[in-house]
């Protein structure tokens, strides 16, 4: 039986060439799983996708066009690495709304807040720094960080966000090991994945303490505007301009512009610009141009209201629902402000192993262990209710209990009141799932 | 004649089986087939039906792809399909009832028990896991009835760790199946035929870097080393591929399945049959291919050719 070659492959020629950073590259069941979940028959309470359907399209589509007609050559040429100043001068305008006073010279435009993540950590961290990381914290900030080889240490958070007496501990404990603990990160306002919000006193005492402990906050702040019970926070970088904050278009205005800026005190802002030009010569312009239009002849506060109007209807419905039909034993957090509920599952379960349950029941949702960088999250979900309506929420919410009852009816049959599963990193699904 | 290649569909294998029908369609195109793509909606009647003289390729993995449902509909719409019938889908997608067919035809199969949930909660779950165990003897493999893909399959090595795998597989489906572990070589043949009965492609052995062929070890490329055929004496192999046709036949296959086995101390055991075998950039059926010295493209296009004259 030797009639035929011998082929011997890993299909993939280069399998032995790539770096040491694409160890955690893999394919994964998990994340294979919510590929049914932007079909319309599932209910998707996964994805944290804006639903952008009440934006005045067609004053957009009008100003984009004269903006083309009048300045096109411009808008689709090369830009400079910093960003555009106009648009960076508005810029000063959205923040002015949390409390911040800056010069748009200290303003990096980036690809979306998520390459500033990038950025920002592509010039403090080497391979084995720590990053100290809310618990839970974001998704894809966590594949950042690990795609530069940093460890993420989860910092326990309470109903306020970050206890600073633990961030403290764990920041001495680390250096008492000998590690280099490079920054804090941090979602202030309504927490993704958690909805949480600090109270201001908290960010008062996180900041105090890494000022103490010489601790640079990268503070992440996406939602901020979006809040559905009252004003918005002031920002942690309203406090001290020593914080480097994330903003972004992408819940305010529309994601697919991909913009976002970083604001950092002088010497950090220096380094940026030069790491964007390295990574993209300039941040989008065309887009830039857009947003910089969009701010200039749209009601984009009053066009937040209409969000904010829409997302609270949602968030109450998600609410609701969940009051009428989880388990006993569940519990889950009540946002002020921006997309997600984290639910803690009744004892024992465990959320990534009952996702097929999901997929058979037609709702998708985000198992916890994908915010978690350390395998922690296990009894854990995210529900987001940004984009399915607030009838599809409750029908969502409805099909999900039914998996927690049907999983638990499944664990009490063999006794088992453990977490069955793994203790690593879970990914969460793509950013164009709904 | 048009070519429809139907991927996708609401099962744990969506992302699978849309690889392999994107993988297969554009081979069909290469051969100068026209080829259309196409989702498991609420328009894929309406398509079939508006369609010329079509031919499906089913490319659907798990639930109602491989379940024989979707090729039930095929035969009442009169459409013709590469693959297995619908009825002898449904005898072999289900793990336990393809393993007694086979077992019953004197055809080497693992020792197994099938058992639904609801039968561990009315007896009794440690009573009969204890049983389970002492007449299978450890390690064993647990796995849903109804699944695909590796999913939802654990290697149990002792008793303690058995009803977590239990509660995993019940995750997939109603009926769970326990089977005896055997550790030796994993090997996957695939059978075409083409209209003079069944032939046996040369077998793939599969290593795995991380010991365990999952869902990782089979979709993330770089991550399983193939080997065809396999570094097994010609006996073994003669005996694989003997064993491979005794399963398509057995289990009233016909066209494309790929039977997967164990050589366990030099003698083949079968332990799965895939009526849509993956045709993904890491799927084994397409290796077995390429070892033939044929071209994915062509065969499909054969089979196609022999579905639609049938």
């Amino acid at each position: 039986m030797t009639d035929h070659e011998r082929f011997d492959t890993r299909l993939d020629r280069f399998v032995d060439s790539y770096s040491q950073r694409t160890k955690g590259m893999r394919v994964s069941a998990v994340r294979a799983l919510f590929a049914v979940a932007n079909r319309p028959e599932i209910v998707s309470l996964a994805g944290g996708m804006p639903n952008i359907k009440d934006l005045p399209l067609k004053g957009i589509a009008a100003s984009i066009a004269t903006m083309i007609e009048t300045n096109g050559v411009q808008v689709m040429q090369y830009g400079s690495g910093q960003g555009e100043l106009p648009l960076r001068e508005q810029i000063l305008d959205v923040m002015a709304l949390e409390g911040i006073s800056a010069h748009p010279d200290d303003i990096v435009i980036t690809a979306g807040s998520q390459q500033g993540l990038d950025l920002v950590t592509r010039i403090f961290c080497d391979p084995g720094d720590v990053v100290l990381a809310e618990s839970p914290s974001y998704v894809g900030a966590l594949g950042t960080f690990l795609s530069y080889q940093t460890q993420v240490v989860h910092v326990p958070s309470d109903a306020d966000g970050i206890d600073p007496e633990a961030l403290r501990d764990t920041v001495r404990r680390l250096r008492a090991e000998g590690r280099k603990v490079k920054f804090l990160y941090t979602i202030p306002n309504y927490s993704n994945p958690s909805g949480v919000t600090q109270p201001v006193q908290r960010r008062l005492d996180v900041l105090a303490t890494c000022e103490e402990e010489g601790v640079l906050v990268v503070e992440d702040n996406p939602y901020g505007l979006l809040s559905l019970d009252g004003d918005p926070q002031p920002a942690m970088r309203s406090f001290d301009p020593n914080v480097i904050y994330l903003g972004s278009f992408s819940k305010t205005f529309a994601p697919g512009f991909r913009t976002g800026w970083v604001l950092a005190p002088h010497a950090v802002r220096e380094k940026l610009v030069l790491a964007q030009e390295s990574a993209t010569l300039c941040p989008p312009v065309f887009s830039q141009f857009a947003i910089s239009n969009y701010l200039s002849t749209q009601d984009w506060r009053g066009q937040i209201t209409v969000f904010k109007d829409m997302y609270r209807e949602r968030r109450d419905a998600m609410l609701s629902a969940l009051a009428e039909h989880m388990p006993e034993g569940s519990t889950w957090t009540h946002p002020a402000g921006g997309f997600f509920v984290w639910v803690t599952l009744p004892e024992g379960i465990d959320s990534q192993a009952m996702l097929p349950r999901g997929v058979d029941a037609r709702v998708a949702f985000v198992p916890g262990p994908a915010f978690f960088a350390d395998g922690g999250g296990a009894r854990n979900v995210r529900l987001s209710y940004c984009f399915p309506t607030a009838d599809r929420i409750r029908t969502g919410v409805e099909r999900f209990a039914k998996v927690i009852s049907g999983e638990l009816e499944v664990m009490n049959t063999f006794g088992v009141h453990v977490s069955p599963t793994h203790l690593r990193r879970a990914p969460g699904p793509g950013p164009d799932l709904s | 004649m048009s070519v429809i290649v139907i991927a996708g569909g609401l099962s744990h294998e969506r992302d699978v089986s849309l690889r392999s029908g994107r993988r297969v369609a554009q081979a069909l195109r290469d051969t100068g087939l026209a080829v259309l793509e196409a989702d498991v909606t609420g328009e894929l009647v309406s398509l079939l039906r508006s369609t010329p003289d079509p031919v499906v390729v089913p490319m659907l993995h798990g639930g109602l792809g491989e379940d024989g449902a979707l090729r039930e509909v095929l035969g009442v719409l009169g459409v013709p399909f590469v693959g297995a019938s619908g009825a002898a889908s449904r005898v072999t997608f289900d793990k336990s009832i393809a393993t007694s067919v086979l077992a019953a035809e004197g055809l080497a199969t693992p020792r197994q028990i099938a058992l639904p949930h609801d039968i561990f909660r009315e007896l009794g779950a440690p009573a009969l896991m204890e049983a389970i165990g002492s007449q299978l003897g450890y390690p064993l493999i647990v796995k849903p009835s109804r699944s695909g893909s590796a999913l939802g399959v654990t290697v149990v090595n002792d008793p303690s760790a058995l009803p977590s795998a239990l509660v995993a597989a019940y995750a997939y489906g109603p009926v769970a199946v326990i089977e005896a572990y055997l550790a030796g070589v994993e090997i996957a043949v695939t059978v075409i035929d083409e209209g003079s009965g069944p032939v046996a492609l040369p077998a793939v052995e599969i290593r795995p870097e991380s010991g365990v062929y999952d869902y990782e070890s089979r979709y993330t490329a770089g991550a399983t080393r193939f080997v065809t055929p396999a570094e097994l004496s010609d006996d073994v192999l003669e005996s694989a591929s003997e064993l491979a046709v005794a399963a398509h036949r057995g289990l009233g296959l016909r066209d494309i399945s790929r039977i997967d086995m164990i050589v366990d101390n030099g003698r083949p055991v079968f332990f799965e049959a895939n009526v849509a075998p993956g045709m993904t950039e890491t799927s084994l059926a397409p290796l077995a291919i390429e070892a033939a010295g044929r071209d994915l493209g062509e065969v499909m296009a054969r089979l196609v050719t022999v579905a639609a004259e049938r």
